[in-house]
């Protein structure tokens, strides 16, 4: 394997990171309006997630950092062609992040109710975009001879990648019940549970049928075959299981379950993508691949010494500060946020 | 109004924006790591006191400085992707080594610290106080190493159209990282220093309850601010030397120098008008800047007009000649600032090794104005930094002009440009707020439930 395709692999495994962490946290911030009853109820959800976001949120740096380093002119390309889209995700993801640190800081409901909202929509709009941004790579956007996006803000609001934003929006959300009913204890969780099995139908169905458009709309198949493998597979079925689980009150196990839906619908869509990282509908010969958007070999080996030494420590630092917070927490927990 | 300015108005906003907050969690972060290790190892509530109150204050300024990086993190590819295109193989390395190594424990452990009062031993909840100083610094030492590249390139071939990384150890081992990351982290300890003896002042003034939290502070932050006001002085000298041998047309811009001098006089005060290259009125004091660049009174420092015949011959025809004005009063500004710093100190210390705080209100009320110096430095430091290198994005090898995105247009970066600029507006408003809020509240009467670990 040469260090182009492992650097592709190393930024799957970002996204995948990026997804899966950041993934319930949004999906917490989506329900926190709707499953909050009271301040004290809200600051608990809040308070689920709030030692943890901001090291999740680095999963995403961290994937935006690395493709600058290992596929500079993918960096390039997208994130200059993705312009608008961009602006968008940043204000989000600017007043979510704010939200979380002044929102309980004032002793006021206007106050507090404001944020929340805030924190609604920063967390709604970000999962969105991700899922439009990601199914754009595979689907293609309009990219010239030099690398250029040539499309307009529209154009990336083509059906596919809209269905890929609202399987992301769904998926998440639901990720983040299962998350709720795993972290929290008494009325709260019973509620996140009910609220998870309600929201089980939709997100299935939003992912089957992106799966459904990805064999009609890509060209997975005619790249991949009519049998793409176990990991497809695996996204749909994770799913399936996940209402069994919900349903025995075995939180632990559906959280398990909708995060390898969420990492292995990532795979499958990085699988259908490789080895190219942005396909291009003008000219197939003008996709970004991994190849022609790489760094210098040299600069892959710097990088990859570099990654293979400090992802396990992160791994393992990250891990442990789960278990620090491994206990549920209840209107009684002492909260910071 | 064109892309280009619209692109260069952005990405200064938003950068003097994240600065604006970072100098104060890169040096609040070292002092509270000091002051709760302090508390572990005697015992004594107080330092307990000091940790939570101060802890609080950088938590808001934290915040910021999160949601306004990751704007800096996706802007280059954004707005700059010819520079990103240009740059990538040697620019992108150490803004993800920045992530991997720095980003991850100063987020995992904050987010520990936080939440972990009553999860951990005092000694574990101390060691992941000094991991977020630790990570903290390590983010700001190598953003500086790619911000050295381009004062500076070293370690590196043109090849594919491209800079290419030929030696990552000379990026580290670049010497323009060597001075700009000590005087940012000493900026930074002046900053932090400042802004905690401001606020103690405030409280000494007013008698507020607990006393005894805010006289040990601005003890403390008068020591740490001395230690840092000195070495950020000395060390900038040392970088102003660096940077007339590496980039000779900073020095000339920031000193207004329109023709090689030996002995080079220092500019106390000038009015020049830019256009014609020349001084309306100039006070000058002889000698004093071959001391600076040379470190003794004679030796030639060149001026603006044969630098600019220099560069014509190495690098084309063109204008190479930075803001003049903009460049000499920064400079100005941000060793002014630094100078009435130290004398602020000098006093603050004479009255603290009297006992005599108390009694000086009129010192108490200048330490407390005495915050925004270190943020007039800080910025005034970088705006002289990055626009005394102009018309180069990356000294000798990029034009700014040339970096720009070019399918992003006017009317797209205008929106994003207002857009930021809007909510990072009302965001300062709120910041601003809340810190004022809980610095004049003192410490909390009642100390939230921090009963120390039962673990051991
Ligand atoms: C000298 C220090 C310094 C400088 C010049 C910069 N930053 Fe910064 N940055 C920090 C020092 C720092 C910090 C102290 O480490 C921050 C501030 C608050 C924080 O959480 O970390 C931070 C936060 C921060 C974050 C959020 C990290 C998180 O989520 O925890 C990102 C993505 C960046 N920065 C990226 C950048 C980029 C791309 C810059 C170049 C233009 C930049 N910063 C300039
Ligand atoms: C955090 C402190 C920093 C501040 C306050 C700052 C400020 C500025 C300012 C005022 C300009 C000039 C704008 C102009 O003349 O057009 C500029 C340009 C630039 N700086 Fe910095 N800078 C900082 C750090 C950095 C770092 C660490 C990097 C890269 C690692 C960087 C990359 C650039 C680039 C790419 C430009 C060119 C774009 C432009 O001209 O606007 N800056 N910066
Ligand atoms: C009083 C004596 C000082 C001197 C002689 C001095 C010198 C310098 C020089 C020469 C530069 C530009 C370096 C370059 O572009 O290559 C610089 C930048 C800077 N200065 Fe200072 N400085 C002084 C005080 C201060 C103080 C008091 C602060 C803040 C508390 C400060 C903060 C900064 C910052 C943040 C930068 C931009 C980053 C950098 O390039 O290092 N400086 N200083």
């Amino acid at each position: 394997m040469d260090l182009n395709t492992l650097w592709f692999i190393l930024i799957t495994v970002l996204f995948v990171g990026f997804f899966f962490l950041e993934g319930f946290d949004y999906g917490v911030g989506i329900l926190l309006p709707f499953l909050g009853r009271n301040d004290t109820e809200r600051r608990v959800i809040i308070n689920t997630i709030g030692p943890v976001w901001d090291g999740n949120e680095v999963w995403m740096i961290t994937a935006g950092g690395a493709s600058f380093a290992a596929f500079p002119a993918f960096y390039a390309t997208l994130f200059s062609g993705f312009y608008l889209a961009l602006v968008l995700l940043l204000l989000a993801l600017i007043v979510r992040g704010v939200a979380f640190e002044f929102r309980s800081k004032i002793d006021s409901p206007r106050w507090r109710g404001r944020w929340d909202w805030i924190i609604f929509v920063g967390s709604l709009v970000p999962a969105l975009l991700w899922g439009v941004a990601i199914c754009n790579l595979l689907h293609g956007v309009p990219i010239d001879a030099d690398m250029t996006y040539v499309g307009s803000f529209f154009t990336l609001l083509n059906p596919y990648a809209l269905a890929g934003g609202l399987a992301a929006v769904a998926l998440f959300t639901l990720h983040g019940a299962v998350f709720l009913a795993l972290k929290t204890d008494g009325d709260l969780r019973h509620r996140a549970r009910a609220i998870a099995a309600k929201l089980w139908l939709p997100a299935t169905g939003l992912v089957f049928l992106l799966a459904l458009l990805t064999a009609l709309m890509t060209d997975v198949l005619a790249r991949l075959g009519y049998d793409p493998g176990v990991v497809p597979a695996t996204a749909v079925l994770a799913l399936l299981f996940v209402r069994y689980f919900i349903k025995k009150e075995r939180e632990g196990w559906a959280f398990i379950l909708t995060g390898v839906s969420v990492a292995f619908t990532t795979i499958t869509i990085f699988m259908g993508l490789f080895p190219r990282l942005i396909v291009s509908s003008l000219d197939p010969a003008w996709s970004l691949t991994i190849h022609n958007a790489s760094s210098s070999p040299y600069t892959l080996k710097v990088m990859t010494i570099v990654a293979l030494t400090l992802v396990p420590f992160v791994l393992a630092y990250q891990a442990w500060s789960y278990w620090v917070f491994r206990k549920r927490l209840t209107v009684e927990s002492h909260l910071e946020y | 109004m064109d892309a280009l300015l619209l692109a260069r108005w952005q990405f200064a906003i938003t950068t003097v924006y994240h600065f604006f907050f970072v100098p104060l969690t890169l040096g609040l972060s070292v002092l509270i790591a000091i002051m709760e290790t302090k508390y572990v190892r005697s015992g004594d509530e107080t330092y307990r006191k000091m940790t939570r109150f101060w802890g609080k204050l950088f938590l808001i300024n934290f915040a910021l400085g999160v949601v306004t990086g990751i704007v800096q993190e996706f802007q280059f590819g954004m707005n700059w992707s010819e520079y990103s295109r240009f740059m990538g193989d040697i620019f992108g390395a150490p803004l993800a080594i920045e992530a991997l190594l720095a980003f991850y424990i100063e987020s995992t452990f904050l987010g520990v610290w936080i939440f972990g009062w009553d999860r951990l031993s005092p000694k574990v909840h101390a060691t992941v106080a000094w991991l977020v100083a630790i990570g903290a610094n390590l983010s700001a030492l190598w953003i500086l190493v790619a911000n050295s590249f381009m004062q500076k390139p070293t370690g590196y071939v043109l090849r594919h159209g491209r800079a290419e990384m030929a030696d990552f150890w000379a990026l580290l081992g670049n010497g323009h990282v060597w001075v700009q990351w000590p005087h940012v982290f000493t900026a930074s300890i002046a900053t932090a220093a400042f802004f905690v003896a401001g606020i103690s002042a405030y409280h000494l003034m007013r008698r507020s309850p607990e006393i005894e939290v805010f006289r040990r502070s601005f003890r403390w932050a008068v020591v740490y601010g001395l230690i840092g006001t000195a070495a950020v002085i000395l060390v900038g000298h040392t970088q102003a030397q660096y940077m007339t041998r590496i980039q000779p047309m900073k020095m000339a811009a920031a000193e207004a120098l329109w023709n090689t001098e030996d002995p080079a006089a220092m500019s106390i005060f000038t009015i020049g008008n830019e256009h014609e290259r020349k001084d309306v009125f100039a006070i000058r004091i002889p000698g004093l800047l071959s001391f600076l660049a040379h470190n003794r009174f004679s030796g030639a420092v060149e001026g603006i007009n044969n630098l600019q015949d220099d560069y014509v011959q190495r690098y084309g025809p063109g204008d190479y000649v930075p803001p003049v004005a903009i460049s000499y009063w920064t400079f100005r500004i941000m060793v002014g600032a630094g100078f009435l710093m130290l004398a602020l100190l000098l006093l603050s210390l004479r009255a603290v090794m009297k006992e005599k705080t108390l009694d000086s209100p009129r010192l108490l009320k200048y330490m407390l104005w005495a915050i925004a110096l270190p943020y007039l430095a800080n910025t005034t430091g970088w705006i002289f930094t990055e626009i005394a290198r102009q018309p180069w994005i990356v000294f000798g090898l990029l034009k700014t002009k040339d970096a720009v995105s070019p399918n992003v247009s006017a009317a797209e970066v205008g929106f994003s440009l207002v857009a930021f600029t809007l909510v990072y507006g009302i965001l300062m408003a709120v910041d601003i707020y809340l810190l004022k809020h809980f610095a004049t509240a003192g410490v909390p009467e009642q100390a939230p439930t921090a009963a120390p670990a039962e673990a051991g």
